[in-house]
């Protein structure tokens, strides 16, 4: 490890294993080969910028999986916050057993998840679509919320809740105004994984989707003819905005919160 | 005793149930009640129209011991073991290098690791197979810098499926090792080499041990979801080189077996009990795994 070369000449390596199928997107993207695969380069072009627009099934997928992200990120953040809280504070019966289950989606295959939520709403006849793929995407996103915000909860003080009561805040008030303000780093990381993992799940969605179509779904179903560049163009569209949101908030977020995917 | 008991719901059942509750309704009705109903569902039978019978029977268990099933189990796990070993081969010197630098972009090379992982792991997985493939650009700058005569066939193959695997699970090892390689304190390091200890003894008996808790959640959060990635065995293993996720997805989709694919999914279920006991054996910590 001494040796300076040999580090940059090694992290170099690793960091072009990294970017290289990204950079073949961008660089297809561009591609103006209309034959399937798609694959031989055939000059520069913008027109698959354009022709996305045009493509209307594609961008309905891309908002299935927003509003699906969107909406999961919301309701798995507000019951993981309360869980957390309510599973630090109280003492209950199956505390155990929750705080087990909890596991669960972090270690299991993500298949197995995928199939038993099959199973179960196959089960009850609950036709699949928008509200199972939000469903799914709760229970998964959930563990993630919670054990961020245990992490932030196990330096929590008791006492300043009870300061703020004996200084004559109700419950409600207190929660707002002094609970919710010291988790906010915690709750906030939570969210944050929890819409990623929602916006790039693929095999949890794949057993669960009916008609409802999402962008990764819709990948999927192109794989074995050839992704169209039109594909491509939104994709690195996509990682543009990434790109972009976290050069905005490098300053507060990642300081503190770094070690999320 | 009344207003006693009244109080204690006020102060403690009562918001235990508002708080807790809602979190508890859905890992019970959306975790634990789907899996349970996998386990009976492995033990029921299909009539000829493939709707699952409740007739119990073991053959779904008698059918995946033959020897076709077994030969993909022992594929899949070697898979996953290749993978893992890779991965901390090539995660921990990676993360040992960017975790110890002094570099005023420390921040910047650690959020390089990042970036990838948020674009969709579908098309990325994509890019290699048009990097890789026989018209691919690793193919036509082989044949034009006249390496080769004859574009070479790299995909489906284990290797490539391997190489799939890395890329999408290697973040998994890396985060965990940057962690407790970031932790490691310098000052142990000097002592160790201030006793006389070579470069290589303090690795050994010093860096290693402390760092090895980033090892183990790493190799476990590798080695489980590579078992059940069957969209990477898929594209770019073609079917030559599964791995059991892909004879799951294969029952509940195409095959249309699902008894017979849940009995599979309580073998996946199994493994994965073992490794995460194997895990807390070692001393692992379950927290570490979810952050």
């Amino acid at each position: 490890m001494k040796n300076k070369g040999f580090r940059v000449i090694f992290c170099s390596i690793v960091y072009i294993f990294l970017f290289l199928p990204i950079s073949v997107i961008v660089v297809n993207s561009f591609n103006a080969t209309t034959t399937k695969p798609y694959m031989s380069w055939k000059g520069f072009t913008l027109d698959w910028y354009v022709k996305l627009w045009d493509n209307s099934s594609l961008l309905e997928a891309f908002s299935n999986t927003m509003i699906i992200a969107i909406v999961s990120t919301v309701l798995a953040t507000v019951i993981g916050t309360l869980g957390a809280i309510g599973m630090y504070r109280y003492k209950f019966k199956g505390k155990g057993l929750i705080d087990g289950l909890l596991y669960i989606p972090v270690v299991i295959p993500e298949i197995v998840l995928g199939i038993s939520l099959l199973t179960i709403f196959a089960n009850v006849n609950i036709p699949r679509g928008m509200l199972t793929l939000i469903l799914a995407h709760v229970t998964f996103c959930i563990p993630f919320v919670i054990f961020n915000v245990r992490a932030r909860l196990s330096g929590y003080d008791n006492s300043i809740e009870e300061a703020s009561l004996d200084l004559g805040a109700n419950r409600v008030r207190t929660f707002f105004e002094v609970t919710l303000p010291i988790l906010a780093p915690g709750i906030f990381g939570g969210a944050l994984l929890a819409f990623t993992l929602s916006i790039d799940d693929v095999i949890i969605s794949y057993f669960v989707y009916g008609q409802t179509k999402t962008y990764p779904l819709k990948v999927m179903e192109s794989v074995k003819s050839g992704v169209s560049p039109d594909v491509n163009a939104l994709s690195t569209i996509i990682l543009i905005a990434t790109i972009l949101f976290v050069v905005l908030t490098q300053g507060s977020l990642f300081k503190k919160k770094d070690r999320r995917i | 005793m009344a207003g006693k008991s009244k109080h204690e719901f006020r102060a403690n059942t009562l918001p235990a149930i508002i708080t807790v509750g809602p979190v508890a309704l859905i890992m019970l009705l959306l975790v634990a009640a789907p899996l349970m109903y996998v386990g009976v569902m492995s033990f029921c039978s299909i009539d000829e129209y493939y709707n699952v019978t409740h007739d119990l029977t073991l053959g779904n268990y008698v059918r995946l011991a033959n020897t076709d099933y077994l030969k993909i189990y022992v594929q899949s796990l070697l898979i996953a073991f290749i993978t893992t070993i890779l991965c901390i081969l090539i995660g921990y010197p990676f993360s040992y290098i960017i975790a110890r630098s002094k570099s005023r972009f420390k921040r910047i090379f650690y959020m390089l690791v990042i970036i990838p992982f948020w674009t969709n792991s579908l098309i990325r997985i994509y890019g290699w197979r048009s990097f890789l493939g026989t018209n691919g650009w690793l193919n036509s700058s082989l044949v034009s810098l006249g390496i080769v005569s004859e574009p070479i066939d790299f995909l489906y193959k284990n290797g490539t499926t391997i190489l799939g695997m890395v890329y999408c699970l290697i973040p998994f090892m890396i985060l965990p090792l940057y962690t407790a390689i970031e932790k490691l304190d310098g000052t142990l390091l000097e002592a160790s080499a201030d006793l006389g200890a070579k470069p290589v003894s303090t690795f050994f008996t010093v860096i290693l041990p402390l760092t090895s808790s980033g090892i183990f959640s790493g190799s476990l959060m590798v080695f489980i979801p590579c078992l059940g990635y069957f969209f990477v065995a898929d594209i770019l293993g073609g079917g030559n080189s599964d791995v059991i996720g892909n004879l799951i997805e294969r029952q509940f989709q195409s095959g249309n077996n699902w008894p017979l694919g849940a009995a599979l999914s309580i073998i996946l279920i199994i493994v994965t009990l073992v490794l995460v006991k194997a895990y807390q054996k070692l001393g692992g910590d379950m927290d570490a795994l979810g952050v």
